[in-house]
């Protein structure tokens, strides 16, 4: 009995407090709420109206880039995929063209997830004359044990007038396939 | 009601949560940059990148031999998806439609309508979800069949139709990733048709599936959860506590799932197995409120236990956890309102992995952040959220444009300056050698012609060698010379003339045909180097132009896109100063809010320790009495 009444008490108590917390106050919270609710969908919407037209402007600044930068009759671009399903840890990657340095990078673990998910990097940009031209790639890493593996490949890319694209499909030591394959577009 | 539709939006943030499909065989590298930026969370490069593809493949006039053209249906739901990631839904729902407007097959088509009414659902569009929905019709691809029909079962039961629901979602049992999900909204349906000891076995029955993954892990916990709710109010605490049970320590859920279960154990008179989860429970992270509310209900608990002078102690001790966490959400609030939660929020190096908002909780100095685990909670404060850094990144980007774009003008006028002085005279040089080039191409043309008559018209004397033209016009003149004139000497001379003369023609007659062929390769050799020049001449002038464009034809497209740039850049900065406003103020409401809680747990404390030293100093008396 003694056990029911404090069980009584100690509800009534929580029963006060809540009441203290809500009633009228609640009402005026919810009011509150609601109109923060309808302002915020409101700018929600603002905020969507600037993204498109922001997206609109990169989309410009990007073809006005290309145009200044990188024109079609000297572009090249490098893109750089892991072979499906390879469990290579790509630590960098650093390319070489005419024995020139054009690019070092340092993979981050967002970056070689998204390789290994089926995305593709362009890892480089630039301009070429047209003719052949060499390519040195060195690719550095793990392979699927944790050993640390590099590799170092020379190519031959032919550059005609229109924009060149070169894909290189890198592969660890335990895949069986070839380290570093080349795909010319 | 509004309890089932929270937990409808967690199920469908979790179910669809998923990324892009991957290509097996990927053909287009452009397309695969987008999925590059996707994959990393960077949706706004993601667009642009198959925003920019998609309208150049849209422009091509034989689009079937660009290499888009092998995924370019899945492309255009990809930029559908990546504008619904960057909370986008206005344009992703018109990305979807014109999908469905355009000529595609009727899988394609269905896609497109079950993913036009999910973004519906997602905005709270009910009737609009439910008639794209009904534009699926005929053949469904079969990986989003069950999708389509868990839609449709949770659009029923938001617009209050469980008994539709349940229908619809019975027989769903073959995609092991909504398995969870199925089983829970079937349990959620049950309920809400009035069905409850079906429902509570259909709980009991989704609270013991197997998962392996986060996802289907947290709908398990909230199937128990939820069920352990629903026993303890209708009095069941005993199957309460065993269904909270299985509430894993570790989960999302877990704080709640503790409480419950010390409270199931506390309505069936068991205080001492109470104190287990409490006690855990009261360990944790301060600033939950279920944690919160442990610290009266552990006291609580032991008072119920008769143990009073441990129960004031524990009161003491909530007293004092209280009295510091309304001086932590003061500061919170005040420091909110001195502008300083939004700086923390904006720090890049702050957001550099997803635990960002758990650290920024510990930053030293920094009280506006010590309950923004707990705002994150609410979905307004949430949206506020991303958008306000949504809006950030699109400073920081406009900004590096207006500098890109003063370097562009810089390029420019470095290419004018180098270019202009140097271009007059290699103008004037190329025309030289241009009419030059255009003499000899015009000879050679007129010696193929020449060569080509000589096929059906043989002229040997054309294919005499320069000695044999000398010899000919030496022998004319010699002939010349000797005329009619008589005599024997006179008469041997034009013998020998005409010997000479028979030699020569006999000499070009015989060899004309090899001649001919000999001078078809030349010719043929003369081609090569004229189709050399013709590239070297085509490289020369392409350069040119190249030269030209470099710099020509910029200036009006420069400035149009700085004017879009500021323009932009002011509106960002506007609306940033609202949303941010926006934010502070939700969260000084929430945080408000909290405060009062609070303050109303401590009158309770104080209260309740009182109480607790009065009955103990009763008890001991009481003890000393006897």
């Amino acid at each position: 009995m003694a056990r029911g009444y404090r069980i009584t008490t100690t509800h009534a108590l929580v029963l006060a407090v809540l009441l203290l917390a809500g009633g009228a106050n609640g009402w005026a919270q919810q009011d509150q709420r609601e109109r923060d609710r309808q302002q915020m969908r409101g700018l929600d919407e603002e905020v969507q109206e600037i993204k498109s037209d922001v997206l609109d402007i990169a989309s410009q600044l990007s073809l006005l880039e290309e145009k200044l930068l990188y024109p079609s009759g000297t572009q090249v671009a490098i893109f750089v995929a892991l072979a499906p399903g390879d469990a290579m840890r790509l630590d960098a990657v650093r390319l070489k063209i005419d024995g020139q340095l054009v690019t070092h990078y340092i993979y981050s673990f967002k970056e070689l997830e998204a390789l290994r998910k089926g995305g593709v990097q362009r890892i480089y940009v630039g301009n070429v004359a047209t003719g052949d031209h060499r390519l040195e790639v060195l690719v550095d890493g793990k392979g699927e044990g944790g050993q640390d593996y590099s590799r170092t490949e020379q190519f031959t890319f032919r550059k005609e007038v229109k924009p060149k694209l070169v894909e290189l499909t890198l592969a660890g030591p335990d895949s069986g396939k070839s380290p570093i394959a080349l795909g010319e577009l | 009601m509004r309890v089932p539709r929270r937990l409808l939006g967690l199920c469908l943030a979790l179910g669809f949560g998923a990324g892009p499909a991957v290509c097996a065989d990927l053909r287009d590298l452009y397309f695969g940059e987008a999925l590059y930026h996707a994959y990393q969370g960077q949706y706004f490069d993601a667009i642009r990148r198959l925003d920019t593809e998609l309208a150049q493949y849209h422009g091509l006039d034989e689009p079937r031999l660009d290499t888009l053209h092998y995924h370019v249906n899945q492309a255009e739901f990809d930029v559908g998806d990546f504008e619904l990631d960057y909370r986008m839904h206005r344009r992703a729902g018109r990305a979807i439609k014109a999908v469905l407007e355009g000529a595609v097959d009727e899988a394609v088509r269905n896609e497109a309508a079950f993913r036009l009414a999910r973004i519906h659902f997602q905005k709270d569009q009910l009737d609009d979800a439910q008639h794209a929905l009904a534009r699926i019709q005929g053949t469904v691809p079969p990986a989003i069949r069950e999708d389509v029909e868990f839609l449709r079962a949770n659009i029923d039961m938001a617009t209050g139709r469980p008994a539709d629901a349940v229908t619809v979602l019975e027989p769903l049992h073959g995609d092991p990733s909504l398995a969870g999900f199925v089983a829970y909204n079937l349990g959620i349906a049950l309920l809400q048709d009035g069905r409850q000891p079906e429902a509570i076995e259909q709980l009991d029955k989704a609270g013991q599936m197997p998962a392996t993954d986060p996802a289907g892990l947290a709908i398990r916990d909230k199937c128990n959860l939820v069920l352990g709710s629903m026993l303890f109010e209708s009095g069941d605490f005993e199957r309460a506590k065993r269904s909270l049970d299985r509430v894993r320590l570790d989960g999302p859920f877990s704080n709640q799932a503790l409480l419950r279960a010390g409270w199931a154990e506390a309505s069936a008179g068991q205080y001492d197995r109470a104190l287990v989860p409490w006690n855990i429970l009261a360990s944790r992270e301060p600033t939950d409120i279920a944690v919160q509310e442990a610290m009266l209900a552990v006291p609580h608990a032991y008072a119920s236990l008769d143990l009073n002078g441990r129960a004031a102690l524990m009161y003491g001790r909530a007293l004092e956890l209280y009295s510091h966490q309304i001086e932590r959400v003061d500061a919170s609030i005040a420091s909110v309102r001195e502008g300083r939660f939004l700086d923390d929020l904006i720090r890049e190096e702050s957001r550099q992995d997803e635990g960002w908002v758990i650290r920024l909780r510990s930053l030293p100095g920094a009280p506006e952040t010590y309950y923004l685990m707990e705002l994150m909670a609410s979905h307004d404060f949430q949206t506020a959220l991303h958008n306000y850094l949504d809006l950030e990144d699109l400073r920081s980007r406009l900004d590096a444009w207006k500098t890109g774009l003063d370097a562009f003008d810089d390029i420019i006028r470095l290419r004018r300056q180098n270019y202009e002085p140097l271009l007059p005279g290699i103008d004037a040089q190329f025309r030289e050698l241009d009419s030059r080039m255009r003499v000899r191409l015009e000879q050679r043309e007129h010696l193929a012609k020449r060569l080509h008559a000589m096929l059906t018209a043989p002229r040997p004397e054309l294919l005499a060698t320069a000695d044999e033209q000398v010899a000919g016009e030496r022998l004319a003149v010699i002939e010349e010379r000797l005329g009619d004139s008589g005599g024997p000497e006179a008469d041997a001379l034009r013998q020998r003339a005409a010997r000479l003369r028979g030699v020569l023609t006999w000499r070009l007659e015989t060899e004309y045909d090899d001649r001919l062929t000999t001078a078809y390769e030349h010719l043929n050799e003369l081609d090569a180097s004229v189709g050399a020049l013709d590239r070297q001449y085509e490289a020369f002038v392409r350069t040119r132009q190249a030269a030209t464009h470099s710099y020509v034809g910029y200036d009006a497209r420069i400035e149009r896109l700085r004017e879009r740039v500021a323009a932009a850049l002011q509106r960002v900065d506007l609306l940033m100063a609202r949303q941010g406003h926006m934010i502070e103020t939700v969260a000084v409401n929430q945080l408000e809010a909290r405060r009062e809680r609070l303050t109303a747990q401590q009158v309770q404390a104080r209260y309740a320790v009182a109480d607790s030293y009065d009955r103990a100093a009763r008890a001991q008396s009481g003890a000393e009495g006897r």
